[in-house]
């Protein structure tokens, strides 16, 4: 029986900032990293940049093997927890290999969802969720003309648009009205769909598939208006879920995903969990929600980590707020916060269509709820700041109004004295 | 474990500047080769509402986050400079650094079209020397920690100052600089006070320290140097005293040795006063100061004679070497105990280190240095060397002092002077530079 004190599954933004915060305060204890993935640590968001080959695979490791050398790590690729055994503290891996842990953190990320969609199980078609996966999209690309997208999500519309970079033709797919649902409202998302249009990419939005062909060399999808349309590619980008099959039998909660504590625990005892298979506390209502962004998996790595190691400078988790940085087609959308008002917050709204510019701020009781932008200068961590920190803004609302950027900066920075 | 350099910002002083621009515009100048401030990666924002200017900027951190948000490792800390390196051809412009970074230190920047931060010049940064209020300054003294932490401190842990204390800081510094073949004077005041005389038949020092009277360090050392001299051992001969060791009780056998010129590095900590005795006055008490000795009532108000100032003093018998130093200005004082040591192979030098007391000028234990900087700033307490047979050497610009009040409202010793005390130290303190201006060579 293999024995480590930490146990850490997953090497992406959670995982690798949990081992980084764990090694700040404790520079002997044994800690032991398996990640599925046969390559060294990468970002899933780098993934559409080496479909069209802006990245090179081999110039985005997050971390180099001499980094967990250096830090006394053992990193284990290509295997992944199979099982929990968690009144004896043990794992058992793919590859057979049991381990004895003290403190196991699941940082497993998640998988991209297959929707139900008649035909599709049989046809040939791509996700992106692993280096691996982005390799074969970009392979499949240089020979492919057309591309169907299926889904608006950041995947798809990053997917897409990388796709149309590297020459192909390509339509998106979207059940929703509008791009990007969720992250962005209705007026900056249809600046984000018009930059689509205009840059020759097909979008059909409310529409649905009912079936997938898979032809000789291509493939057909058809519509729930009876049309059909064909491309030599397709890629799935329906959204993500965890893969939590290795919790059976344990006592850790789930819904979404594994139910987390402010300190990132589970509730299985010396099992913490963080990033996108975690589902913690949001920060604008009392319930528990999927964040799946990678700021907020660090921080959540950082947390749990913290707390597996007793460091006393441990502040639980503040509570989750969304944060969108997106960029598309050489133009910058942004989202901090809430993006759509309740009825108690007040919106102010600048647009200047020229310049296809557009900010919007939602303020609830002089506190910033959350701002959006497109194509403005905007600092989002400083945004992110006053959000979190419930900053009042009363007596600087129409300086911050006037100008989010400047204002935002000096309150920030006159904090720090 | 590596110290790295910094841009430091002094609101106070960028206000007097009045929106001068100077440092965007030498930052946009240098990056980009225009004046147009969007291009600038310093940005100095208007205070909210009449209050002090505020900055954005990179403050290079230690454990960034922008670093940790970035998916295609276009952003790593440089682990030789510090700086976190910025790679265009690794960036996707996904703008999740900012997410980061609650300092407004990096920001997509429209004009460039891509992220624009600072990378602190190559260690020149064009900013700083662009700045005419002194505002922005680079420090340096992170060399200090990478040059001198792999030295044995030759004091022990656990001396009993107070908290906050500037003479301990003083003499780990000098002591683990001097080095090991040293003897050690500490003669009563607050150095051996705090336990590095010794207690239980130990020693506080991992080299021979030795306890004289208040009258006879220097005349004692000057004994111990010759008999090591004759037995062929070359051994730094070391004093850290107070000023009232020094200068008051211990002057003549301090003037003889000087006047002797023997070899012997003689550093005095200069407190104002005997503040490991309950706070009096001592002949370095400045006019108008507090102690227990000239207390504030209804007739006095504090000292009533101004101080004597030792270095000059000391200065006026031509030995080797003789420097004022202050711990806000450690790069300085490094480089005079260099010079310091090498003297006194050759004959006498003096170390005159200004040495503010959170316990008896009741200030907070945190603002000592700043009480340091603040003496310098003022010219209460300019910084200069003398080298035997040349002239006095301002090592610390004299010219464009702040008013002295900004350094007397740091201490409560201060806190009863009137106006008309004030207008005296003022004039106490100009009449000084002029007297090391004539010194200089520069009336």
């Amino acid at each position: 029986m293999n024995s480590t004190h930490y146990l850490i599954a997953g090497a992406s933004h959670a995982g690798l900032e949990a081992i980084h915060r764990i090694r700040l305060i404790d520079e002997t204890a044994t800690i032991t990293v398996v990640t599925r993935d046969a390559r060294l640590p990468y970002s899933p968001t780098i993934l559409p940049y080496v479909v069209s080959g802006q990245s090179d695979p081999d110039r985005v490791v997050l971390r180099n093997a001499d980094y967990f050398k250096n830090l006394n790590i053992n990193l284990i690729t290509g295997d992944e927890l199979v099982a929990i055994d968690e009144a004896n503290k043990q794992v058992t891996l793919q590859s057979g290999d049991q381990w004895h842990y003290e403190k196991l953190l699941l940082a497993t990320g998640a998988d991209p969802i297959i929707p139900p969609i008649p035909g599709l199980s049989e046809a040939s078609f791509h996700v992106l969720r692993t280096m691996q996966d982005a390799i074969n999209l970009r392979t499949h690309a240089g020979s492919a003309k057309t591309a169907i997208v299926l889904g608006a999500g950041l995947i798809g519309m990053h997917g897409a648009e990388n796709l149309r970079h590297a020459g192909l033709d390509v339509t998106i797919v979207e059940m929703c009205d509008q791009v990007l649902p969720g992250y962005f409202d209705t007026r900056a998302a249809s600046v984000i769909q018009t930059a689509f249009n205009s840059n020759g990419i097909t979008m059909l939005m409310g529409s649905r598939v009912v079936k997938v062909e898979q032809q000789a060399q291509s493939c057909q999808v058809t519509l729930e208006n009876g049309n059909s349309i064909t491309a030599d590619l397709l890629l799935v980008a329906t959204g993500v879920k965890p893969k939590l099959d290795y919790l059976k039998g344990t006592s850790v909660q789930v819904e979404e995903g594994i139910l987390v504590d402010r300190n990132m625990r589970t509730d299985a005892p010396a099992i913490w969990a963080a990033g996108d298979v975690a589902q913690a506390a949001d920060f604008y209502q009392d319930k528990k929600v999927m964040m799946g962004i990678l700021p907020d998996a660090v921080t959540q790595g950082a947390i749990a980590a913290m707390d597996m190691s007793e460091d006393y400078t441990l502040q639980p988790y503040t509570g989750g707020v969304p944060i969108n940085t997106y960029t598309f087609f050489g133009q910058q959308a942004i989202s901090v916060g809430q993006c759509m008002a309740d009825d108690q917050s007040e919106e102010l709204t600048q647009v200047d269509d020229d310049n296809h510019r557009y900010l919007k701020i939602l303020l609830k009781d002089n506190q910033l709820q959350g701002i959006s932008s497109i194509n403005e200068e905007m600092d989002a961590g400083v945004m992110w700041q006053l959000i979190l920190r419930k900053i009042d803004l009363t007596s600087v609302k129409d300086a911050f109004i006037a100008r989010p950027l400047e204002t935002g900066r000096a309150l920030m920075s006159s904090t720090w004295r | 474990m590596t110290a790295y350099n910094t841009i430091t910002f002094d609101p106070s002083r960028c206000k007097s500047c009045n929106d001068c621009d100077a440092c965007m515009t030498a930052c946009s100048q240098i990056k980009s080769g225009t004046d147009d401030l969007l291009y600038s990666r310093i940005k100095i924002i208007a205070g909210m509402n009449g209050s002090l200017p505020e900055l954005a900027l990179c403050r290079q951190c230690g454990d960034p986050e922008c670093t940790k948000s970035c998916p295609s490792t276009a952003l790593t800390k440089n682990e030789q400079t510090g700086v976190i390196d910025w790679d265009k051809s690794l960036c996707i412009d996904c703008l999740l650094c900012t997410v980061g970074c609650t300092y407004g230190g990096i920001t997509y920047n429209m004009t460039l079209n891509h992220v624009a931060k600072c990378d602190m010049c190559d260690g020149d940064p064009a900013c700083v020397k662009a700045c005419p209020s002194g505002a922005l300054s680079y420090v340096t003294s992170a060399g200090i920690f990478n040059d001198q932490h792999d030295r044995e401190d030759l004091f022990v842990p656990g001396l009993s100052a107070c908290q906050g204390c500037n003479s301990e800081m003083i003499m780990r510094h000098s002591l683990r600089k001097v080095g090991p073949d040293t003897v050690l004077a500490t003669p009563p005041g607050c150095i051996p006070g705090m336990g590095s005389v010794g207690f239980n038949g130990t020693t506080g020092t991992k080299v021979p320290v030795f306890h004289p009277l208040l009258t006879n360090t220097a005349s004692m050392l000057a004994g111990l140097k010759k008999q090591y001299n004759r037995m062929g051992r070359n051994v730094t001969a070391m004093a850290l005293a107070g000023d009232g060791g020094a200068g008051d009780v211990g002057f003549q056998s301090l003037s003889g040795a000087a006047e002797r010129n023997d070899q012997i590095l003689f550093i005095v900590v200069d407190n104002e006063g005997y503040m490991n005795t309950g706070m009096q006055a001592s002949g370095s008490t400045s006019y108008g100061s507090w102690t227990t000795t000239t207390p504030v009532g209804s007739e006095m108000k504090g000292k009533r004679t101004n101080q004597k100032n030792l270095a000059m003093i000391m200065m006026n018998h031509n030995c080797e070497y003789v420097a004022t130093a202050s711990t806000a200005f450690v790069e300085d004082y490094y480089e005079k105990l260099d010079k310091a040591l090498a003297a006194s192979e050759r004959g006498f030098a003096y170390l005159h280190i200004y040495s503010p007391c959170p316990t008896g000028w009741r200030f907070p234990s945190s603002q000592t240095i700043e009480v340091c900087r603040k003496g310098v700033e003022t010219n209460f307490a300019p910084l200069w060397e003398y080298e035997r047979g040349g002239e006095l050497r301002f090592t610390h610009s004299i010219d464009d002092p702040l008013p002295v009040e900004a350094y007397l409202n740091l201490s409560g010793k201060y806190r009863h002077v009137s106006e008309e005390q004030l207008q005296h130290i003022q004039e106490q303190v100009n009449e000084r530079v002029k007297t090391l201006k004539r010194f200089a060579g520069l009336n």
